[in-house]
């Protein structure tokens, strides 16, 4: 499953400036917001929740490469938050939902 | 902890300044500057403030009055969820004697929703010092909560738990920002004492100054 179809079903905000999100196969997905955490356990392609809105969540993904971070509870990102991940080409993607129903959501979509 | 306690456990160590930093709190930081006076122990008042990200970020001041207006504004972005002694224990406001005032009714142990940097922000254009604490730590430490140390901060506290050469060999993030070491004492036998500070005077400006290494003020961790 792409990840413009992953936006569509979880009706996610997108909230960085939209990319060629049908190209974007993710890999599978992460949960934590323990940035060390991720850092060490991410691996590249993989779809990130977290409900960590702070501007270190860029660089990790950056870092770790993953594919895109869906950000729960409505957490809302800064506006320099959201200008380095564009700087970054880093996707950021917003959700209302917590963490666990996001991460089951993903899991019904086949993204294990 | 008691103040006339601390006071005089401080003398016994030969600690002649301490900060008072509770959680989100500061309502108990008069009592041991009042318990200090004429003992040659400076107290300077502060609060260990949790952020958003849940950081613990110590925040330093000179004065009460600095110290009531930033409390004033973690008041309002703490949750107002009642303390439940059975669960958290007490939260007492005591006098200069240690003799109970009253209990802290809010809960202190929750995250203020202030962004770790916008807090030193504010920390620092009050007039005060912003430090994180124990960057080392596991539970509620800069390193390991956001991985990476954001640029700005002009120092970084390390617990009494690693050397500041350990410290910089492993976490080599720290770069050239200045370390200090404190105890993060929660009982008399916690307090450390290992940061000394040469200043003409106990106070931010003085601190700032020996964290630079400006103007003949040097600090080091013994």
């Amino acid at each position: 499953m792409n990840l413009e179809e992953i936006i569509q079903k979880l009706n996610l905000s997108v909230l960085t400036i939209p990319n060629n999100f049908a190209s974007i196969q993710p890999e599978g997905g992460y949960c934590a917001d323990l940035l060390s955490c991720v850092m060490a356990g991410a691996k590249p392609g993989t779809l990130w929740v977290t409900l960590q809105a702070h501007i270190n969540i860029v660089a990790v993904a950056a870092l770790t490469d993953c594919a895109a971070i869906i950000i729960t509870e409505g957490a809302t990102p800064e506006p320099d938050v959201v200008a380095k991940a564009n700087n970054q080409s880093v996707t950021l993607l917003g959700s209302k939902l917590n963490s666990y129903q996001v991460v089951c959501q993903l899991s019904d979509l086949g993204i294990r | 902890m008691i103040p006339p306690l601390i006071i005089n456990e401080s003398l016994a160590m030969g600690i002649n300044l301490l900060a008072v930093t509770d959680h989100n709190a500061s309502a108990n930081a008069w009592a041991v500057m009042e318990a200090a006076q004429g003992t040659g122990i400076s107290v300077l008042p502060g609060m260990e403030l949790q952020t958003r990200e849940e950081v613990h970020l110590l925040c330093l001041f000179d004065t009460l009055q600095q110290l009531e207006t930033w409390q004033a504004l973690v008041n309002s972005a703490l949750p107002d969820i009642p303390n439940n002694v059975e669960f958290f224990g007490e939260q007492f406001v005591v006098d200069s004697e240690g003799e109970f005032i009253r209990r802290e009714g809010r809960l202190l142990l929750n995250s203020a929703n202030i962004g770790l940097e916008q807090a030193a922000e504010q920390v620092t254009a009050l007039g005060g010092l912003a430090i994180p604490a124990h960057i080392d730590r596991k539970a509620n430490g800069l390193i390991e909560l956001l991985g990476l140390i954001p640029p700005g901060f002009e120092a970084l506290e390390i617990s009494r738990h690693i050397s500041p050469s350990k410290a910089r060999e492993k976490f080599p993030q720290i770069g050239r920002t200045p370390l200090v070491q404190n105890g993060d004492a929660h009982l008399l036998d916690g307090l450390l004492g290992t940061t000394e500070f040469e200043l003409e005077a106990p106070n931010i400006a003085e601190i700032r100054l020996a964290l630079k290494g400006e103007g003949e003020r040097t600090m080091r961790i013994r």
